[in-house]
């Protein structure tokens, strides 16, 4: 038998608040993160407005002694930083971890080598001026050619080796490992938006089996910036209602028009079950369920039947030896683009059959917006606290129904119901397609 | 339940050296080295200017007629990864949707899996450049005009070249591949990690078989200028690339940038048995840790990380440092990174330091980033199938404090187990452990 994986912290950083439960109170109370896009000018792009995450400052989270090493982290660092040392604290882990295993008086404490880390961690945000002036400066318009000499010219005295560091995206699990002292599995993953719900399930394999008794994972991400929009608003994926982007972020709605671009981290504290209880620390919930496949259809485009999606379910519900009776809240992907809440639809009916009309679905992303590959963390985190609350998250703007999304997605206002397992599932770009199913924790 | 055993069954690489496993390990085995001065771009004001070029061969060959359109969505990191993979499992003989389109399909594709390690792929500036011409105000890139005009110029599906998993995501839908997919993005460790946790996989019957590996090209301009200005990139021997490359040498001067692909098809034993598949190597060990260091940049002076992956890796396949005939080391050619690695080797291996073969092929090919890892593993793979060591160029002085056994020769050896270590400014650090099949 395969060793059992509960949770025992968690944190975000996240553009409906800096810390757990100011997120979990705003998204109960139906509250919109979403506004004018300050980050950068983007007047004139098809898209104006997302959901920042702003005013966070990480070195005031950090301890005072270490905030030099993460002075110059890029945005999605900082945010994990921030994310990761509440879940650190709440999961009374010391800052930093000793080398060596700890037993006795003080408290029992794994070695480092078995304590790591697994992000679905974005890259960090381009230095685009610079990036952008080389580029010019290097283009030879007549001949329609790159002058790579006097791009060099341009690019080197102003692009800064730590700014360009900080960009790669193993660097948010070094800023965590170099404060926690992690000397375990430390690894991340970027696959699309659906990677940070990828990184939990494999961070939870990871304890499974023995490679790890404790991790910190989660994920972290920030696009808003001039690239990361152009890139969404060519795809024609954002949302373009510029004239009201409280209201732009509509999931299973029939206005739907694309999803809101966001940024933040989720962290979450996983551990073995007798590490947890060695520690005598307290389990916020269990997970059970792990499903992972690909969709090997389209890079553009989701299977249009679901097929990997199904198939991600059913291997989580099998994975968590739970019946489809037993699933009593989803949360959804649901992104607000017109196929994806479509097909996921779809996908529940596809599992679930008549019962997919009793189950209580919600999309956080209608209030937080869409964090892309941080967004299955943050939507695990509010799965555990649904199960601790007994109440579920709405999804608001959900105004006009849509006949192809008819499933019961506690429209605009939260619903207190009894939640005992819970499931939260993400698709990402290219057919990548993850479910985790958590239970709350008994004996 | 027994213990499901995964074996290595097909073999992809492409890098300076050549295409395919035979052409690269032949090319190892001449003393060939791949590295030269810059082609693709003008490399005159870079301080660093020579890199280990990959061939590029017509896409077309590798992608199936009903695939080719997609191929304008293949950066070369994704290039790369699809030619290595193609090479794997032709390598393999896998009849796939791609290899055998007639049918005669011979895997579960539910069954089968994809997990890639992938970079930070930088957009291709020529394009972003004929896009961003449409956004001049006076001669200045103006943001708000970008936004208005200039970013209609870049293809809709612009972004989708760019993403990391899109390496995992092509191969996945050329051969139908429907299980476990992931893409490592933990840089110059991402295609042992890859590697590593698609063996995980396999043994945990997620699937019984998995493409895996690695690919990243950082011969462009921005990869190389990130190199330049972190102080690693080798800026002594622009006018001899030849020698640039110097793994564990005296007079190591940096490393090299380079590009490629390694993928391997890993297999459930007995699912490869009954297919008949050749049985190149047994993987019997994993491990990950991490280094610290205080700028991200150089890893501690002890690579600590490095030692205790090389442990992990050791104690899962059971097997005591002595009895390791090869390891495949990362040897990036900076010199203090080279005398961490050595560092940690000692520490891992102890008195069978003296002995063991240690070999470094970054002098061939330079610095593939994302693929190096899962290129090392090929090579041991190849070194213990034919049992042939490939000798260690442009190390002739490996400073003695090393304490590493770096053979100037090729050498004939009877290899049991061998090994393969990766590390990666930001901390991350793997090791695999492969045993010939008893």
């Amino acid at each position: 038998m395969t060793r059992r994986v509960v949770i025992t912290g968690m944190g975000a950083v996240t553009p409906l608040g800096h810390n757990v439960e100011e997120l979990w109170r705003r998204l109960l109370a139906g509250q919109s993160g979403v506004g004018k896009t300050t980050i950068f000018d983007s007047g004139t792009f098809p898209t104006q407005f997302s959901a920042q995450v702003n005013g966070y400052d990480h070195l005031r989270d950090l301890p005072e002694n270490i905030r030099a090493d993460h002075r110059e982290a890029c945005r999605n660092s900082r945010f994990i930083i921030g994310a990761a040392l509440q879940a650190w604290r709440q999961a009374n882990l010391p800052i930093p971890l000793p080398a060596e295993l700890r037993d006795g008086k003080i408290g029992y404490l794994p070695a480092a080598e078995q304590v790591g880390a697994y992000l679905g961690a974005g890259e960090g945000p381009i230095d685009f001026d610079n990036f952008i002036a080389a580029t010019v400066n290097g283009w030879q318009g007549e001949k329609m050619e790159m002058d790579w000499k006097a791009w060099a010219k341009t690019a080197f005295p102003r692009m800064n080796a730590r700014r360009e560091l900080e960009q790669e995206p193993n660097m948010p699990g070094a800023h965590l490992a170099r404060i926690f002292n992690l000397r375990g599995p430390c690894m991340s993953c970027l696959t699309a938006c659906a990677a940070s719900t990828q990184a939990i399930g494999e961070a939870t394999e990871l304890i499974r089996y023995a490679d790890a008794d404790i991790i910190i994972t989660g994920g972290t991400h920030s696009m808003i910036h001039p690239l990361g929009v152009t890139g969404f608003n060519r795809l024609t994926a954002l949302s373009t209602r510029n004239d009201d982007p409280s209201s732009a972020s509509r999931p299973f709605d029939g206005e739907r028009d694309g999803f809101v671009l966001a940024e933040g981290a989720g962290a979450l504290i996983i551990e073995e079950l007798e590490t947890a209880r060695r520690r005598g620390v307290n389990i916020l919930a269990e997970i059970i369920g792990y499903g992972s496949t690909a969709d090997a259809f389209r890079v553009t485009d989701q299977h249009e039947d679901g097929r990997g999606g199904i198939a991600a379910v059913r291997m989580a519900l099998e994975n968590a030896n739970v019946g489809i009776d037993q699933i009593d809240y989803i949360s959804a992907h649901g992104t607000g683009t017109k196929e994806n809440d479509s097909i996921e639809t779809l996908i529940i009916k596809g599992v679930f059959g008549p019962r997919a009309y009793q189950i209580p679905i919600s999309s956080v992303k209608s209030m937080l917006g869409h964090l892309i590959a941080a967004a299955g963390a943050v939507e695990l985190i509010t799965c555990v606290l649904a199960i601790r609350d007994q109440i579920a998250p709405p999804t608001t703007n959900l105004t006009h129904p849509d006949p192809k999304c008819d499933l019961d997605y506690i429209p605009n206002q939260a619903r207190k119901i009894p939640v005992n397992v819970a499931m939260s599932n993400s698709f990402g770009f290219g057919g990548q397609n993850n479910t985790l199913i958590i239970r709350r924790f008994v004996d | 339940m027994t213990e499901r055993r995964v074996v290595i069954t097909g073999l992809g690489v492409i890098n300076a050296l050549g295409t395919g496993r035979e052409e690269y390990f032949q090319a190892l085995l001449d003393g060939k080295i791949g590295i030269d001065r810059i082609k693709v771009f003008d490399p005159g004001e870079f301080p660093s200017q020579v890199a280990g070029e990959a061939p590029r061969p017509k896409m077309s060959d590798v992608v199936p007629k009903v695939y080719r359109k997609a191929t304008k969505l293949m950066s070369r990191d994704i290039g790369l990864a699809v030619i290595a993979a193609d090479g794997a499992i032709r390598d393999g003989r896998i009849k796939t949707k791609a290899t055998n389109p007639e049918g005669g399909i011979d895997i579960d594709p539910v069954r089968s899996g994809v997990n890639i390690g992938a970079g930070l792929i930088c957009c291709d500036l020529v394009e972003l450049a004929t896009a961003a011409q449409h956004a001049a105000e006076d001669g200045r890139f103006s943001l708000q005009k970008w936004g208005s005009e200039g970013m209609n110029m870049l293809t809709p599906l612009w972004l989708l070249k760019y993403l990391p998993n899109m390496l995992s995501c092509h191969i996945s839908i050329i051969h139908d591949l429907q299980g476990p997919s992931n893409s490592i993005t933990c840089a110059e460790v991402s295609g042992t990690l890859s590697i590593g946790e698609a063996y995980r996989k396999i043994v945990h019957n997620k699937a019984d078989l998995m493409v895996a590996g690695g690919a990243e090209s950082k011969v462009e301009a921005m990869g190389l200028l990130r190199q330049c200005l972190l102080g690693r990139a080798c800026t002594k021997y622009n006018d001899r690339p030849k020698d640039a490359c110097r793994p564990f040498d005296r007079d190591a001067g940096g490393m090299v940038i380079g590009e490629g692909a390694g993928i391997v098809i890993l297999e459930e034993l007995e699912h490869a048995r009954q297919r008949g598949a050749t049985l190149y190597a047994e993987i019997t060990g994993f491990g990950a840790s991490n280094n610290f260091s205080r700028d991200f940049v150089e890893p501690e002076a002890s690579a600590k990380g490095v030692t205790i992956a090389l442990q992990k890796a050791l104690n899962e396949a059971k097997l005591s440092p002595g009895e390791i005939d090869l390891l495949v080391a990362h040897g990036i050619a900076i010199a203090s990174n080279d005398r961490a690695e050595a560092t940690a080797i000692r520490e891992a291996f102890g008195e069978h330091t003296k002995t063991l073969s240690v070999l470094a092929t970054k002098s061939r090919f330079g610095n593939c980033g994302a693929a190096g890892g899962a290129i090392d593993l090929i090579t041991a793979v190849l070194a213990l199938y034919e049992r042939q060591v490939p000798s260690n160029v442009n190390c002739p002085n490996p400073p003695s404090e090393y304490g590493l056994n770096l053979a100037d020769s090729n050498q004939a050896a009877d290899i049991n187990h061998a090994m393969t270590c990766s590390y990666t400014y930001g901390g991350q650090t793997a090791a695999l452990t492969i045993s010939r099949l008893s």
